[in-house]
């Protein structure tokens, strides 16, 4: 339970500066809004078109800002040896994992939840028809993420961090994710029609996927975040 | 010359030829399975001579992930004890698991546009192993991203243990993807073969593990000079013990 707890405390430090820093609204949202503006003027102005891509930009999306609120998460470490401080804590290395986690989950799903109503009023997306399966696929999906980005964060604080590398990093591994994602997305926001309801159980058996890739990126992490953090 | 340094030397020299043996031996294996290859085998009654780049396709793809297994025993290895020779291990497997993932890709790209009409098809497997390249280049970009051992050791461990662990949800994750859709397109290869087909086969898969054996014996001791190398620039004096611990360790 201890563990538990330590990671709440982690988590409810990590929130805190993100509340005082205002990191997220001020950078992260913009640019994810940003990114939907391009993709939307790259794929022309037809409604069908973009009604049909909404879900994969809408996670492409997530991905890419997602990787700016991981990087945030631990430069926010770096300063004034933070991390050192984190790593000296009498705490265990897993709720470290755990708190930066859970704290960069709420981020982003407050990020998606503001993305969700942009993509459907920029690109028409029926959001109402399924909104459970929405949701679950939205916090699986988070949880799943931010367990890699948190794990790989670390190397953010590295002094050569400024390269290109934690992108590659996580967004090949994050592929299960971004295909679930977008599959459980499209299913949810399907317009009502004959189809429908075959449409959305699949949606439903790609969390499954999820809540897989959730277990194994969540275990790993808990169990190897300690080495990264040792030096 | 003391006992002990003679003894090393000694030792050096049958690991020397010990080398050149592997070498000479996965040339012969080599050559061997190019004969039958070209030569001995008949031409695929359907695919006729395009067929023939099962005989390296296949053993490429068996030496990639061949490779990126053995970057995941060296890995958990490397954390478990930290000693340097796992990490080395797991950075030289690493990287000729890249180069036989990359050849795979590009041979089976080779054999897609005359058999499906195209150089790239979003098939389970084609998939799959264009993502595992991705994640190994990103295990590689980890590696120079520090110079100090230790960290680049225990990072690169990580990324090694994390992206193999990945590897079959996105199988999993581009089978689902496609099959919700459509049935996969991509017939499998003639479930039997000839005899002489199949026997070609598994010689060039041989050939291919030894050539394997080979580059990591050669890799390995590019990498203990480097450290060597490295630990001598940074200090004359203590570098000449740093270096025999490494080529000791």
């Amino acid at each position: 339970m201890s563990v538990l707890l330590e990671a709440r405390a982690i988590a409810a430090k990590d929130l805190r500066i993100e509340v005082r820093g205002r990191y997220a609204l001020a950078a992260v949202l913009p640019f994810a809004a940003t990114l939907l503006i391009v993709f939307g003027l790259a794929l022309g102005p037809g409604r069908a078109t973009l009604q049909t891509t909404a879900p994969a930009l809408l996670w492409l999306a997530v991905l890419f800002a997602s990787v700016l609120s991981f990087r945030r998460s631990y430069e926010a470490e770096t300063e004034d040896g933070a991390l050192e401080g984190l790593a000296l804590a009498p705490i265990d290395r897993a709720a470290i994992f755990l708190g930066k986690a859970a704290a960069v989950t709420v981020q982003l799903l407050l990020l998606e939840a503001a993305v969700l109503a942009l993509v459907a009023v920029l690109f028409g997306l029926s959001v109402g028809s399924d909104p459970a399966l929405l949701i679950c696929a939205f916090v699986l999906g988070t949880m799943g993420l931010s367990a890699v980005g948190s794990l790989f964060g670390v190397l953010e604080a590295s002094p050569r961090a400024r390269e290109a590398v934690f992108p590659l990093l996580v967004l090949p591994l994050a592929v299960p994710v971004l295909l679930a994602g977008v599959k459980a997305t499209a299913a949810a926001t399907v317009a009502d029609t004959g189809a429908a309801a075959v449409t959305t159980r699949s949606g439903w058996s790609w969390l499954l996927l999820l809540v897989a890739f959730d277990a194994v990126f969540i275990a790993a992490g808990t169990l190897v975040f300690g080495y990264l953090l040792e030096d | 010359m003391s006992v002990r340094a003679g003894e090393r030397a000694l030792g050096k020299a049958v690991s020397r030829r010990g080398e050149r043996t592997l070498g000479v031996l996965s040339a012969i294996a080599l050559l061997g399975a190019m004969v039958m290859a070209l030569f001995v085998t008949p031409p695929d009654a359907e695919q006729g001579q395009v067929f023939r780049l099962i005989y390296v396709h296949v053993p490429s793809a068996w030496l990639a992930y061949l490779s990126f297994a053995v970057v995941l025993v060296a890995s958990i290895a490397y954390l478990r004890t930290t000693k340097t020779r796992w990490d080395r291990l797991a950075a030289a497997s690493a990287e000729i698991g890249v180069v036989f993932t990359i050849l795979t890709l590009v041979l089976g790209s080779i054999w897609a546009k005359p058999v499906w009409g195209t150089w790239w098809t979003w098939d389970p497997r084609l998939t799959t192993t264009a993502v595992l390249l991705l994640i190994y280049l990103g295990y590689l970009a980890v590696r120079r991203m520090t110079d100090d051992p230790r960290r680049r050791g225990t990072w690169s461990a990580v990324v090694g243990i994390v992206g193999f662990v990945d590897v079959p949800i996105v199988h999993l994750s581009v089978v689902w993807w496609r099959s919700l859709h459509q049935a996969p397109v991509v017939a499998k290869v003639a479930p039997r073969m000839a005899p002489v087909m199949a026997w070609t086969l598994v010689l060039s898969v041989v050939a291919f593990t030894l050539l394997y054996a080979y580059l990591m014996v050669l890799r390995l001791r590019v990498g203990r000079l480097e450290e060597k190398a490295v630990a001598e620039a940074l200090s004359p004096r203590i570098g000449a013990a740093a270096a025999k611990a490494a080529v000791g360790g």
